[in-house]
């Protein structure tokens, strides 16, 4: 294409790994146009961030990139690292996912942007200082003087991007390329930092690659989009057309994914489960010897609960709300006050010992289908581990019948029992560590984002399973999410939650159609524009 | 920052009293004493010994007369060698031992660090495994088995240096110990020093500077190299406190009048107030050492704070 500033031809990215090559990339084409944005869309391991790195000279020391990349006549592959120096960070950039790592934690925020404008413009300090701080105006940085001063880890995530992006775009580049900028923000600076890009992508003119798993951003920001899946492009076209009009089969079950349907209300007669009154959780920081006395934070502050039998709760709000330590409190995880009650009984000052038994009816799966089941035990034994403390009598061929039978609820094949975590996907763990919850025949089982981690088709499979084994068991959820697409599809009720406080309570509709609270308006409007 | 070093320094004291008090009984609990001999002394004799430096008073007054002498800096005198104080001793022997143990720590960092990071920089590659080759080497093959090889080829057959002695603290008499005690701890600067790169090389701000066009050398010194220092900091103080107070076996064996023969000979001879003197002088160096890194910590990593 003749105005095409980046055009890629038979993109292949390999990795040599101890099993073999694995091919990432699998011979990618692909044009972007001065000023356009283009998407890049897929599931995680569709190769669509390795595609950009490797075009970025940025891949992994064991990876390869062949084919051409070809920017304003300079083939890209195959350059000199000082050849290559020579056009990244200065014609094209990348910024990336990680927010809170990707800034040098050791060095101030106008050291790190004056390196680069130095570095790139062969201009003096003081002037590369001037263009920084002109930058920290433009992406809307409070009081640039002073923040030029200020160290990353002093900085929000959300803050910490719009440095990156300060840092991308000092050299007045003519491609800017994202992975994945905004994933890890929460829902309302997500939308801040999208719409800061879009407005910066009009101003100055430049070409914008953006990858991401988000096909709600995509329609928000590009012109573009193209479909990635196992290194490979399924499909491409503009937006409009994509939404209105999927081609590929996969495009299309992409596009389904966005969880559906409501769940109804508990009868208004089924008894109480959980009744918590006032709930506090406070954290001492710091203090000692000779240190003196700690400060005290506020994480949970005098919030109220009350969850029926089949009921399911949907908290939510985004990170630092507290919602996670209210949880935890009401199940006696976390000291606190206020009195909490489980079925008729008053647990708040029941020691380790009297919570043990009622531990069984209690059970939490939690976000991190990685880092929550033990690497050392197979499938079956950690289903099985919380038989052993509250069915210690039964023999060792029941349980694994027990553990059978708890892996089927789950739909997932009881063949693989014997199998250690890593063998199995994220969404298999997922459910694995369900089973272990429902094994136990819990009442209540707290589920703290247990979709997050998950890709959209498969946390839509988790969701389904979930609803399922409610109605079967007749089970209560709290369920803990800062995703309101999920919570929506989950919960007859909601509460949002700000700074330890309770926001704002309601159904699903009165919450998600008619918010009171400004806070919550300005969740949904960041979560559904 | 101030206000942190004062009560650091402050909480030292509490901990130097324990570990005073803690090795003044336990030594006691070992049977034998400064005048015990193989061939027995004459009663008199040894009755007026003790007397003389108060060992016939009771433990408890032995202790709390320690304690006080100690808070006026006295060390006291020492069993085995009349003519001199434990400080003496000390003022004596414990600049040899500093000179050579900074001269094999300076080394050691210096050229231990940058071994790690050429290792790290050509990860897998030749040049990384004849780093780790050398530092495996360096740190299994004990110090009594080096020393004695370095004096047969080095000292005996190319005389290079001489086998032993101090020789007035001539250069050329510490190449041979301070080769010695260099080389184990070379052996694990280079090995810390080449794991902390390595992570530091594989961080999400090296790759945001790769993806700025920044070059090599400010990637590798500036944004690398900085972060990679805070392992081999924490490692380097206590091990200068270690090195800076003597090693038992290379003194022995190059003939060094250094302290670090002094614990191992003084123990064996229940030479009291030489023990504890050389307790007190390990537990200041540690602790000052401590402080250091701690110190350097915050300069190193603005995240650090201390108030």
């Amino acid at each position: 294409m003749e105005d095409s500033i980046l055009t890629l031809r038979g993109i292949k990215v390999n990795f040599r790994t101890i099993d073999g090559i694995v091919e990432a990339v699998k011979g990618v084409s692909l044009d972007v146009r001065a000023g356009e944005t283009v998407a890049i869309v897929g599931e995680s391991g569709s190769g669509k961030s390795q595609l950009m790195m490797g075009t970025m000279g940025l891949l992994a020391s064991n990876g390869t990139i062949e084919g051409v990349a070809d920017y304003r006549g300079t083939n890209l592959v195959g350059l000199s690292k000082q050849q290559l120096n020579t056009i990244r960070g200065r014609k094209i950039t990348m910024i990336f996912q990680e927010p809170m790592t990707s800034l040098d934690p050791l060095y101030t925020i106008g050291n790190q942007l004056i390196e680069p404008i130095v570095h790139h413009q062969k201009i003096s300090v003081s002037e590369a200082k001037a263009r920084a701080i002109e930058m920290m105006k433009l992406v809307k940085i409070q009081d640039p003087e002073r923040r030029m001063g200020s160290y990353p880890h002093e900085m929000s995530g959300g803050q910490r991007q719009r440095v990156m992006i300060a840092m991308a775009l000092a050299n007045d580049p003519d491609l800017l390329i994202a992975d994945e900028p905004t994933t890890a923000l929460d829902v309302t600076i997500q939308a801040e930092i999208l719409e800061l890009m879009a407005g910066l992508q009009k101003r100055l003119g430049m070409g914008m690659i953006f990858i991401t798993h988000d096909l709600n951003i995509v329609r928000r920001i590009a012109g573009r989009v193209v479909v990635m899946r196992y290194g490979e492009v399924v499909e491409e076209g503009d937006t409009k057309s994509i939404f209105a009009n999927p081609k590929h089969p996969y495009t299309k079950a992409l596009l389904d994914a966005e969880p559906t349907g409501r769940k109804a209300p508990p009868a208004a007669k089924a008894p109480k489960i959980l009744d918590g009154t006032n709930v506090s959780v406070t954290f001492e920081i710091g203090g000692g010897f000779l240190a003196g006395p700690p400060l005290l934070l506020k994480a949970v502050d005098h919030v109220s609960v009350v969850l029926k039998q089949g009921q399911t709760i949907g908290i939510v709000g985004e990170s630092g709300s507290g919602k996670s330590t209210l949880a935890r409190a009401l199940l006696r995880l976390l000291p606190s006050e206020g009195a909490i009650v489980f079925e008729g009984r008053d647990i708040a000052k029941l020691n380790k010992e009297e919570m043990r038994p009622l531990r069984k009816q209690i059970q939490i799966v939690l976000q991190d289908p990685f880092g929550s089941l033990s690497p050392r035990m197979t499938a079956g034994q950690i289903v099985t581990e919380g038989l052993l403390v509250h069915e210690p009598s039964i023999s060792s061929g029941e349980r694994d019948a027990r553990a059978i039978q708890a892996l089927e609820e789950v739909q997932l094949d009881p063949k693989l029992r014997n199998r250690y975590p890593h063998e199995f996907s994220g969404g298999q763990r997922q459910r694995i560590a369900i089973a272990r919850a429902i094994i136990l025949k819990p009442r209540l089982i707290v589920l703290d984002e247990p979709t997050s981690a998950l890709d959209r088709q498969v946390q839509g499979q988790i969701i389904e399973l979930l609803r399922d084994l409610q109605i079967k068991n007749n089970l209560s959820y709290l369920f803990i999410s800062h995703d309101l697409a999920v919570v929506r599809a989950m919960a007859d009720h909601i509460m949002v939650m700000k700074d330890g406080r309770l926001v704002e309570q309601g159904t699903p509709d009165e919450i998600l159609e008619n918010p009171r609270e400004d806070y919550t308006k300005r969740l949904m409007a960041a979560a559904f524009a | 920052m101030l206000r942190y070093v004062i009560r650091r320094l402050l909480t030292a004291i509490p901990t130097l009293f324990v570990i005073v008090t803690i090795s003044f009984f336990l030594m006691r609990v070992a049977p034998g004493g400064p005048f015990n001999q193989e061939k027995g002394l004459n009663p008199d004799i040894k009755a007026n010994l003790e007397r003389v430096y108060h060992l016939d008073e009771s433990l408890l007054m032995q202790y709390l007369r320690y304690l006080w002498n100690l808070v006026r800096g006295d060390f006291g005198p020492t069993y085995t060698s009349p003519d001199f104080t434990v400080a003496e001793r000390f003022a004596n022997g414990l600049p040899v031992s500093i000179q050579l143990g900074g001269m094999a720590l300076i080394l050691a960092l210096l050229i231990g660090g940058a071994l790690g990071i050429i290792a790290a920089l050509h990860q897998n590659k030749w040049e990384d495994y004849s780093v780790i080759a050398t530092a495996t080497a360096g740190s299994t093959i004990p110090t009594f088995v080096i020393a004695p090889l370095f004096q047969l080829f080095f000292a005996l057959s190319l005389k290079w240096f001489p086998v032993g002695g101090w020789g007035d603290g001539a250069l050329i008499n510490k190449v041979g110990p301070v080769l010695t005690l260099m080389l184990p701890q070379l052996a694990i600067v280079a090995r810390l020093m080449r794991g902390s790169m390595i992570e530091s090389l594989h961080s999400h701000h090296i790759r945001t500077a790769r993806a700025l066009g920044l070059s090599d050398y400010a990637i590798i010194i500036r944004h690398a190299l900085r972060g990679a220092l805070l392992p081999v900091v924490s490692y380097a103080g206590p091990a200068a406190a270690a090195l800076l107070t003597g090693s038992v076996i290379v003194e022995t064996i190059f003939s060094i009048p250094g302290v670090g023969r002094e614990f191992v000979f003084s123990a064996l001879n229940r030479d009291y107030t030489m023990v504890m003197g050389t307790v007190v002088v390990i537990a200041l160096f540690t602790i000052s050492f401590n402080l250091i890194v701690d110190i350097l910590y915050a300069v190193v990593d603005p995240r650090v704070r201390y108030d």
